[in-house]
């Protein structure tokens, strides 16, 4: 589904990695390690087509990420590391605009039990700003309940969470493998998801 | 879950930064004061002379305008670039030129139209005719838009960068000379008996231009800005 050779990528004058090779098929999850600045989320973003690559190519289904262009983004789910949420709306509203940005209509009950399941019960109609950080992310983090994106691209997903929304972070993500999705993630946090095998990635 | 239709995604940009602008009422507020206070300035700095206010008119309206909608421009998209929400629009699977068309016509209902609504009020401090006034009104009711559409790739170039307002203002503000002398032109035109068509028909040209070409520029501009 998603491969990767022979990628290249450099900020500024310092390259970042060269010669990467990746292959994701659906089930798989796929974590990227390196210490700080070593590219990883230049990785993550080269992989959504923010960044052009120096050289390299990545393939989706077979056709190049760039030519399919939307195609390929309605197949993507990328988590950043800002929330995209707007600290004036409410939690419900930012849920419900991020969805309608990614091409899907969502109804209310939809989003309040999205919100529910992400411990947000009580709260959906506050705006954003009197949130705790972690509650944000938790914001943020709903968008993996409501979409039908294949692949999910989360770059540190686990900043600002408690342990109970790490487990839940795991579930999602077994749940999401056993619908034969694929996730390639980043975290400085130990992650493991039940009854998959979890590849690794070293930038170094 | 159904799939959004282009227009669908349009109204939903629009609707998103409406509602932003009706929660932050403060930053729209400040554009509508401003043009009034510039307008109003002239009047007391130039004197109570009826015949020069009267030749000056347009070109003060115009003006305070042009430079009312530039101090919005910068958050046009500097908003939604620092929370992220702006990576997100990349990726929405439809044409990003369809949500950059979208935002240019929320900013425009938020800072083009009020200020279109607000001129004949301000044009009265100038004396101006009742026919001028509608002839004024008019033409910044299809040059303004104009305004918004050419800022907003001024502000996608502009992204990110410090100091980047200043810069905005100088890569804008010659391309908006053209609306500026028609507009004022048209004005003028009235004033000596002339007809205001070519004036106004040269910045509906220009407006149906803009219209067609500067989405899509803007949303090229903002891929390279992300980089």
């Amino acid at each position: 589904m998603l491969e990767v050779s022979n990628l290249a990528c450099s900020r500024g004058d310092h390259q970042l990695f060269s010669g990467l090779n990746l292959e994701l098929q659906p089930g798989q999850i796929m974590q990227v390690q390196g210490e700080n600045g070593k590219g990883k989320t230049s990785l993550l973003r080269t992989l959504c087509g923010f960044i052009l690559p120096d050289e390299g190519s990545i393939t989706w289904c077979g056709s190049d990420v760039r030519d399919l262009a939307e195609e390929y983004f309605a197949t993507l789910l990328y988590l950043g590391h800002h929330n995209a949420i707007k600290d004036e709306l409410s939690a419900l509203e930012n849920l419900r605009i991020s969805a309608g940005l990614a091409g899907i209509v969502l109804n209310e009950t939809q989003a309040i039990s999205a919100l529910r399941r992400m411990g947000l019960k009580g709260r959906e109609r506050l705006p954003t700003k009197v949130l705790s950080q972690g509650q944000r992310r938790r914001v943020a983090l709903a968008r993996l309940l409501v979409g039908k994106a294949k692949l999910w691209v989360l770059d540190e997903p686990l900043t600002a969470l408690d342990v109970g929304a790490v487990v839940l972070i795991q579930e999602l993500m077994g749940e999401h493998l056993a619908r034969q999705g694929m996730v390639i993630f980043t975290t400085h946090q130990p992650l493991a998801v039940d009854g998959v095998e979890m590849r690794h990635l070293s930038l170094s | 879950m159904n799939q959004l239709s282009v227009f669908n995604l349009l109204q939903l940009m629009i609707r998103r930064d409406l509602l932003l602008a009706m929660r932050r009422r403060a930053d729209v507020l400040t554009i509508l004061v401003f043009f009034a206070l510039v307008v109003s300035l002239f009047p007391l700095g130039v004197g109570p002379e009826m015949e020069m206010l009267r030749k000056m008119a347009p070109g003060v309206l115009w003006v305070a305008a042009l430079l009312a909608s530039m101090l919005s421009l910068g958050r046009l998209f500097s908003a939604d670039y620092l929370d992220g929400t702006l990576e997100q629009m990349m990726l929405a699977p439809q044409s990003l030129s369809v949500l950059v068309l979208g935002k240019m016509i929320a900013h425009w209902l938020v800072s083009g139209l009020p200020l279109v609504l607000m001129a004949p009020v301000l044009g009265l401090q100038f004396d101006m005719s009742l026919p001028g006034l509608l002839v004024l009104m008019f033409g910044l009711l299809i040059g303004t838009p104009i305004l918004s559409m050419l800022g907003a790739i001024g502000a996608a170039l502009t992204l990110g960068l410090r100091g980047g307002g200043v810069l905005l203002s100088l890569l804008v503000l010659p391309l908006c000379i053209p609306v500026l002398i028609f507009g004022t032109g048209a004005v003028e035109a009235l004033a000596s008996g002339l007809s205001v068509v070519s004036n106004l028909s040269f910045i509906a040209a220009l407006f149906m231009l803009c219209l067609v070409f500067t989405p899509w520029v803007a949303a090229q501009a903002l891929r390279i800005s992300m980089e």
